[in-house]
């Protein structure tokens, strides 16, 4: 019985089931606290919605055997890009968002190609190269957004000062454009149809992907490179489209962040924005081996909805500080640690 | 002949070491566009080696060892900062204070670099990243101890360190019991230049303690576990013990590093000094020429010296280049986290390769 037990226990992943019961205990918490349970869940759902895409990003990668993308910056970046050009053509609503994913989707197909030939030169230590190559692509931009000669006033500093702002409003741009489509209200529970169509469409495009022959062959390469090779696929090669998806997936992933943030964050905010995605997944039950939509879908939510409620829980307990964010870079940073040393093998 | 074959020489001296030559020159290039004053250079180079010679130093023994670069001497930033924190606490001031600082960082930083070595023994092939993940992650714990469990769990009393509340350190604490404890100790000054005389006698002692320890049998051993694991094993090395204490040593050298370097600046940024540490003596060292498999005591001297010039003239340069010095300092975290990229880049690409010719051999 027992060692059924923990068969089970191993099976579901001794992290998840920490998460949840962690989750469990702030669910009482906030009940206990009387936190108005409405704004809570609606907040999960926002900020689940908010961050799926970019977690989606990680499917893909880790598909096709590069394992996560720690320099999903990268395509961040080129969603970011695409949006300051969006801005700056002075379009509104849909029309500017449709193009800056147009334009970021074009830029992360070329600057995912690169990164994905970086990639195929450095394997076993994709992470690690991938993580550098990121930070050093944010800094590169940094000079970027301060030298570029962007002219928009709703961009530029409104008195001197040089370069583009550190975050840009999009009050007047998309902002919530996903969020406010088909936006209904139940009992004070909001819920974001129109994002959560948008989010089940790429899943769904993603799944689709998975199930044609040139996603299978990419799971090939990824879980048995030299099985895959002896069947004549081009191990590189698929090695590159996941790269370039994931890419893709992470400028669309900002662009939904930001449009249900309101802003557009510049400079160093991209740093480390990969980590919670990669956190996400893993909470999820991914592995740097293995992952599904399940996962994307389950750890998103987990996560989320372990930070939304330890705000408002621990800020009740201890008004002074900033306890969930602590709690934040504990358990993401740690999921991360824990799935590493989970590798195994070596070389 | 004999000219010829000098020329060759050069040519092989320079492409054994393009990164230092190359940094060499975009160092020349950054002081003669912002006009810089060889003497302000020199005088805030030393200044600058003194702070930061030691944090490079300890990454030696696990890059020899084959751990890679030990981005995880973050948390022996964080032991150090920790013992000074309750120095402060104490006010035990000057060079004792210092001492004791050292002395109670110690036992510290051995549990860290105990527990960071078991985790890396659980991930080899992967040590780099998860050392540097492992970073972030004691990051959160060392918020929790100082922002929540120092007067909140563990009671403590210090209105000048303390934040209002009682619970929590402030986010900056003043070192000024301890600024200069160790510099000052000799300390030749002549203008603006000052140059810390016994700072560096220490380190140059404790380099030479690094050199001295790699030749004894202990050495050989970590020195065999570097070079082939397998090899070891069956040579009856206990491989997992030898990387832990590579690992030790390395945090418990980082700590005394971060001593050094806090007692040169005199305040302590409760919550940001250590975040750097990591970053900053890995591009400094591979700047010098290190790669994962190799760092000697040499390339850290080079690289500090390098990295910590362009640190000086890029705001400098970006500011008569754009008008603009911040330019000039997203273009310094560009180069530490491009150089660390494309020199990590480079190593796994040679490791890649060698293993294909491996496999066409066969």
């Amino acid at each position: 019985m027992s060692q059924k037990i923990k068969k089970f226990l191993d099976k579901f992943g001794y992290t998840r089931i920490i998460i949840i019961l962690f989750l469990i205990m702030l669910f009482i918490a906030a009940f206990a606290l009387e936190l108005q349970t409405d704004s809570l869940i609606s907040g999960i759902l926002n900020r689940a919605g908010m961050n799926m895409i970019l977690t989606l990003a990680m499917v893909p990668s880790i598909q096709s055997g590069t394992g996560l993308n720690f320099g999903l910056s990268v395509g961040i970046l080129c969603g970011v890009l695409g949006a300051v050009l969006s801005i700056a053509m002075n379009l509104t609503g849909w029309q500017a968002f449709l193009i800056a994913n147009g334009l970021g989707i074009v830029f992360a197909i070329i600057a995912g190609y690169i990164y994905g030939l970086l990639l195929n030169r450095v394997k076993t230590q994709e992470m690690l190269i991938g993580t550098y190559a990121g930070f050093s692509v944010v800094s590169g931009m940094c000079m970027f957004w301060i030298l570029a000669p962007f002219k928009s006033p709703k961009m530029i500093w409104p008195y001197g000062g040089r370069g583009l702002r550190v975050t840009v409003s999009l009050e007047d741009t998309f902002d919530k454009i996903l969020n406010n489509f088909l936006l209904r209200e139940y009992n004070g529970i909001e819920v974001p149809w129109g994002l959560y169509a948008y989010i089940i469409l790429l899943c769904l495009a993603v799944w689709l992907f998975s199930r044609s022959k040139t996603g299978i062959a990419m799971q090939t390469a990824g879980s048995n490179p030299r099985f895959a090779e002896s069947c004549g696929i081009n191990v590189d090669g698929m090695r590159i489209i996941g790269t370039i998806l994931s890419t893709v997936l992470g400028a669309m992933g900002i662009l939904v962040y930001a449009q249900s943030y309101g802003f557009l964050q510049l400079y160093n905010a991209p740093l480390y924005m990969a980590f919670p995605a990669v956190a996400a997944i893993l909470i999820g039950g991914a592995s740097v081996h293995k992952a599904s939509i399940a996962h994307v879908i389950i750890g998103t939510f987990l996560f989320q909805a372990l930070l939304v409620v330890a705000l408002p829980v621990t800020n009740a307990v201890l008004p002074e500080g900033n306890l969930s964010e602590v709690v934040r870079i504990i358990i993401s940073n740690g999921i991360i640690v824990y799935a590493l040393t989970r590798i195994g093998g070596g070389e | 002949m004999m000219g010829k074959q000098s020329s060759w020489n050069i040519k092989k001296t320079v492409s054994t070491n393009i990164v230092p030559v190359v940094f060499t020159v975009l160092c020349l290039v950054g002081a003669i566009i912002a006009e810089a004053s060889p003497f302000f250079l020199l005088s805030s180079v030393i200044t600058r080696l003194a702070r930061n010679l030691l944090l490079v130093f300890s990454l030696i023994i696990p890059v020899v060892t084959g751990l890679g670069l030990n981005f995880g001497i973050v948390l022996g930033a964080m032991a150090a900062q920790i013992a000074l924190i309750a120095v402060v606490h104490w006010n035990i001031t000057g060079l004792g204070g210092f001492t004791v600082a050292a002395l109670l960082s110690v036992p510290i930083s051995i549990l860290f670099g105990w527990l960071t070595g078991k985790v890396l023994n659980k991930a080899k092939g992967n040590e780099m990243i998860t050392s540097m993940m492992l970073g972030f992650f004691a990051n959160g714990l060392y918020q929790l101890l100082f922002l929540f469990i120092l007067g909140g769990v563990i009671p403590m009393k210090n209105d000048t360190i303390m934040l209002p509340s009682g619970i929590g350190i402030k986010n900056t604490v003043s070192l000024k019991g301890l600024k200069y404890a160790l510099d000052n100790v000799i300390m030749i000054s002549h203008d603006s230049l000052a140059i810390p005389v016994f700072t560096f006698i220490i380190t140059a002692l404790l380099a030479l303690a690094i050199r001295f320890l790699l030749q004894t049998k202990l050495g050989q051993e970590l020195r065999c576990v570097g070079q082939d694991m397998n090899i070891a094993a069956t040579s009856g090395i206990d491989v997992d013990k030898m990387r832990i204490i590579a690992v030790i040593l390395s945090t418990v050298l980082a700590a005394w590093g971060q001593l050094i370097h806090l007692q040169n600046i005199g305040i302590l940024q409760t919550y940001g000094s250590h975040e750097q540490v990591g970053l900053f003596a890995v591009a400094s060292i591979l700047i010098g020429g290190a790669s994962v498999t190799k760092a000697t005591i040499g390339q850290a001297v080079l690289g500090t010296f390098l990295f910590h010039l362009l640190f000086i003239i890029s705001p400098m340069a970006g500011q008569k280049l754009v008008g603009e010095p911040q330019v000039g300092e997203y273009f310094r975290a560009f180069v530490a986290y491009g150089v660390i990229g494309v020199s990590l880049g480079l190593h796994a690409w040679q490791k890649q390769q060698a293993r294909k010719n491996k496999l066409e051999d066969i």
